[in-house]
């Protein structure tokens, strides 16, 4: 891929007000028709887009978003990389992921800021202790990084946790070293670049406002600029997946729901990793910017507002200083919510659906950030091939009629649970 | 959000538990060529970005099962009714 940015170019641009910066993808019309037209312009359907092109060789492609790119789920989440997955199904899939993760940025030639600063997952009891050993087992053998660590060994990474709180004593932790964060933002920009210098359109404020099927088969995206003809259509809109499925005909096994996340005022460096409460739900990394970024549960109930309540304000808010009392000295920048396609399993969809040349990529509950790069991958492999990739085989509409559910917390059909 | 229950008036969110959507329709358990059906009830949903008719039960107050209509786009509460009205 070629080089667009120099030393001397910087040193240019830097003189003359930066004025002169080009823009890294084209804003393009769009044509009549393409052989793939991708709905959602977040970083599954960037990524996809990229694969699709570089992979298979199909550039004839379209990306349409209905607003600007990233601007759903992918800028809204809290950026963390992992493979800690327990089953079968999934554990492989977020496993490539990781992969990928690691190669990204030389297979873009983009900076996306990649920090394998590892995701270490604190654990409070012995029985809790038994199933982290479990799920460690399960990443090794799947050929993840995981390591167990004492409570010592927890204490040189976090010493500022609270070891001692009488409910919650950290007793230890699950560590994946290579886990760690990702710049939403950049992941965006880099798969939009790469796909767009393979020739697929970018076609941003471009809604998709119904489908055009005939004899169940797709023929087109009816969208706010007209009519555009396609062989096949992706759908990549997770979060919205009802209400853009609906317009093909699609009921499917999700609810939406909220996830808020929360960042702090900036401070000096704390936390170099990843870290989890295990009697909670409540997860930390330290942006470079200084602001320590956190999450917990999500708010439980069917919304599109991308905002939440107060009740899992206070309930984050507890973990946190459950976990980092020291948190409590820190005032609360700002929160936001994103929206959730909840499945009925907590795992997530890449499969064909009952109209032909129409394909589905959603399901992702409050995981999908991690799962961009691998998500992109097979769900490209799908598009081009017709076949579901081995890694996302299970990831299919069927497993719910035929029990082979992959219910990774063993909830059951509470999407709110998961 | 705060729902009004019938029996105790306005009270916050945190005293209720979500048990999602209340239009979908339990098959007849003795009926076995009712798979789909079945299929349907557990997994399958309209999931709108508008009204929703859901299920909440005041777990921290009287116990009542309600049929909230809610706006999923806007949070409003449009309507509360005790789940066994009309069942």
């Amino acid at each position: 891929m070629c080089m667009r940015y120099s030393l001397a170019g910087l040193l240019t641009n830097a003189l003359t007000g930066n004025r002169n910066w080009k823009p890294v993808w084209r804003e393009p019309e769009p044509k009549p028709s393409y052989d793939v037209v991708i709905v959602g312009g977040g970083g599954h359907g960037l990524a996809t887009a990229h694969y699709l092109a570089k992979e298979h060789g199909i550039t004839n492609v379209a990306v349409i978003e209905k607003s600007y790119l990233g601007s759903g789920n992918v800028g809204r989440n809290t950026t963390i990389v992992r493979s800690n997955y327990l089953l079968p199904g999934n554990e492989p899939f977020y496993e490539w992921s990781m992969k990928l993760w690691e190669g990204l940025e030389q297979d873009l030639n983009y900076n996306a800021m990649v920090s394998q600063r590892g995701v270490l997952n604190v654990f409070h009891s012995d029985a809790q202790r038994d199933s982290f050993v479990r799920r460690g087992n399960a990443m090794r053998f799947n050929g993840a990084d995981a390591e167990l660590l004492d409570q010592d060994q927890v204490r040189a990474l976090v010493p500022f946790v609270d070891f001692e709180n009488a409910r919650f004593p950290v007793r230890g932790g699950l560590y994946q070293a290579r886990g760690g964060t990702v710049r939403h933002d950049a992941v965006v920009w880099g798969y939009a670049r790469s796909a767009d210098m393979r020739g697929v359109d970018i076609i941003q404020n471009c809604a998709a406002t119904g489908f055009r099927i005939e004899n169940g088969r797709i023929t087109g995206v009816e969208t706010e600029k007209g009519f555009i003809g396609a062989k096949r259509v992706a759908l990549s809109v997770a979060g919205s997946s009802s209400r853009v499925g609906e317009m093909a005909g699609l009921r499917l096994p999700i609810e939406s729901h909220v996830l808020q996340a929360f960042v702090t005022e900036g401070i000096k460096p704390l936390l170099d990793t990843v870290i989890t409460f295990g009697a909670g739900h409540f997860y930390c990394s330290q942006s470079d910017k200084g602001g320590l970024v956190f999450g917990g549960d999500i708010d439980g109930y069917n919304t599109y507002a991308q905002r939440g309540n107060l009740p899992v304000v206070e309930d984050v808010a507890e973990g946190g200083m459950a976990l980092i009392p020291a948190i409590g000295r820190l005032r609360i920048l700002r929160s936001w919510g994103g929206l959730l396609d909840m499945s009925m399993d907590g795992s997530p969809i890449i499969d064909r659906t009952h109209v032909d040349g129409l394909y589905f990529n959603g399901g992702w509950c409050y995981g999908g950030f991690k799962a961009t790069p691998a998500a992109g991958w097979c769900f490209a492999h799908l598009i081009a091939t017709g076949q579901s990739h081995p890694f996302a085989a299970a990831y299919r509409f069927d497993r719910f009629a035929s029990g082979r559910v992959i219910d990774e917390k063993g909830m059951g059909a509470q999407p709110n649970l998961h | 959000m705060r729902i009004t229950c019938p029996y105790c008036g306005p009270r916050n969110l945190e005293e209720f538990t979500y048990r999602g959507d209340a239009t979908v329709k339990r098959p007849d358990s003795l009926d076995e060529s009712a798979t789909e059906a079945w299929v349907d009830y557990v997994y399958l949903r309209k999931n709108p970005a508008g009204l929703h008719k859901e299920f909440w039960q005041h777990t921290a107050g009287c116990h009542a099962w309600l049929e909230v209509t809610r706006d999923t786009t806007t949070h409003e509460i449009v309507a509360v009714e005790l789940a066994s009205k009309g069942r």
